[in-house]
């Protein structure tokens, strides 16, 4: 077919940030399918918490203190993140690099605690139904924060190199910024349901 | 259509006033299209978008198309051993008592029919066909997030052969495709066959995740200028719709099957009524993905069904609002339905009758578009060729598949053919009807743009009346033997009970079936190598994928598109309004804005790679191992990351660094 020029695009920038680029897009995408997963499982607790007569089956509700601590650092973990997000749209290098450093740090943190947190609950996953729901609910988040720290550190590293003078590189600061929100927001239902539930009666 | 009506010139200036406050490398450019002469043109994109050749090369690829080709041949593959699993099962029960299949092999084989018909081939090949057509049918170079798009390929490969490796080494799931706890739990099913089925259904849904997702934010963000939600084609709305299922769908299949896997391997009671668990939750979770899986498989055909109708008819289809909405309520409605497949588990009875009223609701939308379908054949003027004949043989297929399911939406009923071959026939008019005569309709369409050539109209008929013959005697008398009384998913049955003759019958139609097939494969065979020279637009539809060669060049479009119309080529006869000034060294593609597609960014596509099939071996193993060891994800772990990290980590060049 011949073809006639309509529109000049010459001028468009290289790169978006936020919603205009298209990984923030896939990046949404994949916090829809998780959060299907997380809702699932939670689904999964609660039919099988309505079903049984005596939940949680006899067992002594688990130690909230490391789930609270962590709770408590992921919630302080917001701030800098935002911090480093409103860096990374500037494209400011060497704040982008400290915000980096310090979110890595604010994410093992939580992940050193969280390893207390599994012998808290006080019952293993082969005990009885109730056990098994609580090790998948927190596997299922530790799995996410593990995924992620490891992602931000690939990415502190990265943006020590020359590669990371690149509009597209402060996207991804940005994109890891957006998924870390992800990782503080299921932890919210899922420390509910795991610490606070089991006390409710 | 001026450059300023697609892209905000003030809101430009600011942008680039931005990006240069920060620490960025200088911007690099390179040589532009505009200007470039046809050859020239053709040369640099060509050199650009290239898959590199070689055995190396190949492996790397990450165009859409050869992607895409490989995933049709796959998932062909996949559908002949189904076929002969079917056509095995059939021979075995042509008479009483026959001994060619034991019980043990006889439970493999319905199970690996169910589980490859339904997961490695369905809805692969439904998701394969948009691989290939929405990037093109979009207007644009390749798709969304095109490495992750080759991953799922190696990933979808792999998991599929797992399948039938096991099968050979006979140790194939003998569960049935929904391989219901207790039968599958760790107390009634030994060995390891139900955890074959566990792992290879979380790693291939995977592969289909990952689809889902390219293909979603290539239709939000990768649109050429102006195609604006209402000038997207049906079929891309369709693939949008089927993909949203899918993000919210398939999480359910595989915390289902992550639950059992750990039930038998590690020893939770999530499903152990024994210890607080519940078998029930099984059945909801399953259904929870497999109702909409349904429709997984069926909207992406009413989207080839509008195409092929579109084109024959010579109009846009009737009523494109309301066809776009009824898409959008299918996908919505079909989360509410999936209790209807376990009426006979003694469910509440109030809950029971809210799930036939949801059932019988959806109905209306799925009418709604039939009737839209019909009014457009009834405006225009058909020619019939062999797609539409197979759009015909769909029409009354799924409408009689839709009787029976709403037969079968009603308790009382359901309870009393419940697992026998009622359903069977249910279901295989429901998905032979509703997808496999789409999609074949829509193998003959559009075939001539994938190879550059038509397919043998002769034969194509031939194949269409071989077809649906073998299929309704095949599956038609499955009704009465359902009511008669004879269950599924057994082996053999007595020849007291007089089923022996209805049975050979079936069996008869079952080997027509297949023969359509065999004809089928010979058409296309011999099409690919002989068939008659296509040209661009063969049947002088009016959607983008018609706009460009056939086969289409590696680069798809030497200028993007620019979009007035829902049916681009119908609008604008002679000449195709283009964009210029995009980069032709490197993989530049246009970014445009979510519901009016202006353009925004001038988006770099990624290069070839090696790492996203290094990626899925590392998957894939720590996945065989899960079989074996829940140790698997911690030794699996470090692999993971390493190709993970190849993967994303710059290469220097320009597509990864500006
Ligand atoms: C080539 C033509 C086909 C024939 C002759 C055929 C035949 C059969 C038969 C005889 C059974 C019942 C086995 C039993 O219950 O003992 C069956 C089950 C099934 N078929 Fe097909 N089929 C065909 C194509 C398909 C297609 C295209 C699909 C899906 C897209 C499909 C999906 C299924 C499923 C899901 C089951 C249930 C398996 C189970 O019970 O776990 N079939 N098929
Ligand atoms: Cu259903």
């Amino acid at each position: 077919m011949k073809q006639r020029p309509a529109a000049d695009l010459s001028e468009l920038p290289t790169f978006g940030l936020g919603p205009r680029s298209p990984t923030w897009w896939g990046t949404l995408a994949f916090m829809a399918l998780e959060g299907t997963g997380f809702a699932l499982a939670a689904g999964a607790y609660l039919y099988l918490a309505y079903l049984s007569p005596e939940w949680p089956l006899g067992v002594p509700p688990p130690n909230h203190w490391p789930g609270t601590i962590v709770m408590l650092l992921l919630l302080a973990s917001v701030v800098p993140n935002h911090i480093l997000n409103r860096y990374a749209e500037a494209c400011a290098m060497v704040p982008v690099r400290i915000g980096l450093l310090v979110m890595a740090l604010l994410g093992i943190a939580p992940l050193v605690v969280r390893w207390f947190e599994f012998p808290a609950l006080n019952i293993y996953w082969d005990t009885n139904a109730y056990g098994s729901m609580l090790w998948v609910l927190l596997g299922l988040h530790t799995t996410h924060l593990i995924t992620d720290v490891g992602d931000t550190l690939v990415l502190t590293v990265l943006m020590f190199t020359r590669h990371g003078y690149s509009g597209r590189r402060f996207g991804d600061v940005g994109d890891n910024v957006f998924y870390w929100d992800f990782v503080v927001a299921t932890w919210i239902p899922i420390y509910l349901f795991i610490y606070w539930t089991p006390r409710l009666g | 259509m001026s450059s300023a009506d697609l892209a905000h010139e003030r809101d430009l200036a600011q942008q680039r006033a931005a990006a240069q406050k920060g620490d960025l490398a200088p911007e690099h450019d390179g040589p532009r299209d505009t200007g470039l002469d046809d050859a020239s043109l053709d040369r640099w994109l060509a050199r650009t978008w290239q898959t590199a050749p070689g055995i190396i090369g190949a492996l790397s690829s990450v165009d859409h198309k050869i992607v895409a080709r490989r995933y049709l041949i796959t998932a062909f593959f996949f559908l002949c051993l189904g076929g002969l699993s079917a056509v095995a099962m059939r021979i075995q029960l042509s008479g009483p008592e026959r001994g060619l299949i034991g019980p043990d092999r006889y439970n493999q084989l319905f199970t690996m029919h169910g589980v490859t018909m339904m997961f490695l081939f369905a809805v692969p090949i439904v998701q394969a066909t948009g691989i290939y057509l929405v990037p093109l049918m979009v207007g644009t170079r390749n798709i969304a997030f095109p490495r992750l798009n080759a991953f799922s390929f190696w990933i979808y490969l792999s998991g599929g052969l797992f399948a039938w490796v096991s099968f050979a080494l006979d140790m194939a799931p003998d569960v049935g495709w929904f391989s219901y706890v207790p039968l599958s739990g760790p107390e009634f099913g030994p060995g390891k066959r139900s955890d074959v089925w566990a792992q290879m259904i979380t790693y291939t849904e995977v592969s289909s995740l990952a689809v889902a997702v390219a293909t979603i934010v290539t239709v939000l963000k990768q649109r050429a200028p102006g195609m604006s939600l209402d000038k997207i084609p049906l079929y891309v709305w369709a693939m949008l719709v089927t993909s949203f299922v899918i993000v919210f769908a398939m999480p359910a299949v595989m915390i289902t099957s992550t639950f059992l896997i750990l039930d038998r391997l590690v020893g939770t009671h999530i499903f152990n009524p024994a210890e607080g668990g519940d078998v029930l939750l099984f059945q909801h979770l399953f259904w929870f993905f497999g109702h909409p899986e349904v429709y997984i498989i069926f909207l992406p055909a009413t989207g080839m069904v509008s195409s092929v109708i579109a084109a024959f008819a010579r109009r846009p289809v009737f009523g494109y609002l309301g066809m776009v909405l009824s898409l959008i309520s299918v996908g919505f409605l079909s989360f509410g339905l999936w209790v209807h497949h376990m009426f006979a588990t003694g469910l509440p009875k109030l809950g029971a009758s809210f799930f036939t009223a949801s059932s019988m609701l959806i109905a209306i939308p799925n009418g709604l578009q039939i009737f839209c379908w019909l009014a457009t054949l009834w405006d225009g003027k058909p020619i019939v060729r062999t797609p539409l004949l197979f759009v015909f043989g769909f029409f009354f297929t799924f409408v009689a598949g839709g009787l029976t399911g709403v037969m079968l939406a009603s308790v009382p009923l359901d309870l009393q053919v419940h697992d026998t071959y009622f359903v069977v026939a249910h279901f295989h008019y429901v998905l032979i009807g509703g997808s496999v005569f789409p999609l074949l309709g829509a193998t003959y369409f559009w075939f001539p743009k994938i190879t550059g050539r038509i397919m043998n109209e002769r034969l194509g008929r031939w194949h269409f009346w071989l077809a649906f013959i073998g299929f309704n005697a095949a599956f038609f008398p499955m009704h009465i033997v359902g009511l008669w009384g004879m269950p599924r998913r057994v082996y053999t049955y007595p020849a007291e009970l007089g089923w022996g003759n209805i049975n050979l019958f079936i069996t008869a139609g079952a080997v027509v079936l297949f023969l359509s097939f065999v004809l089928f494969t010979i058409n296309l065979v011999h099409s690919a190598l002989r068939g008659a020279p296509a040209g661009d637009n063969p049947w002088n539809a009016g959607t983008l994928e018609w706009a460009t060669m056939s086969p289409p060049p590696n680069y798809n479009f030497a200028h993007i598109p620019v979009v007035t119309h829902a049916e681009p080529l119908w609008a604008e006869r002679d000449t195709l309004p283009v964009a210029t000034g995009l980069r032709v060294d490197v993989r530049e593609l246009v970014i445009s804005t979510v519901a009016e597609a202006h353009p925004d960014v001038r988006e770099k596509s990624a290069t070839p790679s090696i790492w996203p099939l290094f990626a899925a071996l590392a998957v894939g193993a720590t996945f065989l191992y899960s079989i074996f060891s829940p140790w698997a994800v911690v030794w699996g772990a470090g692999p993971i990351a390493i190709t993970l990290i190849g993967w994303f980590w710059p290469k220097g060049d320009p597509e990864d660094e500006e």
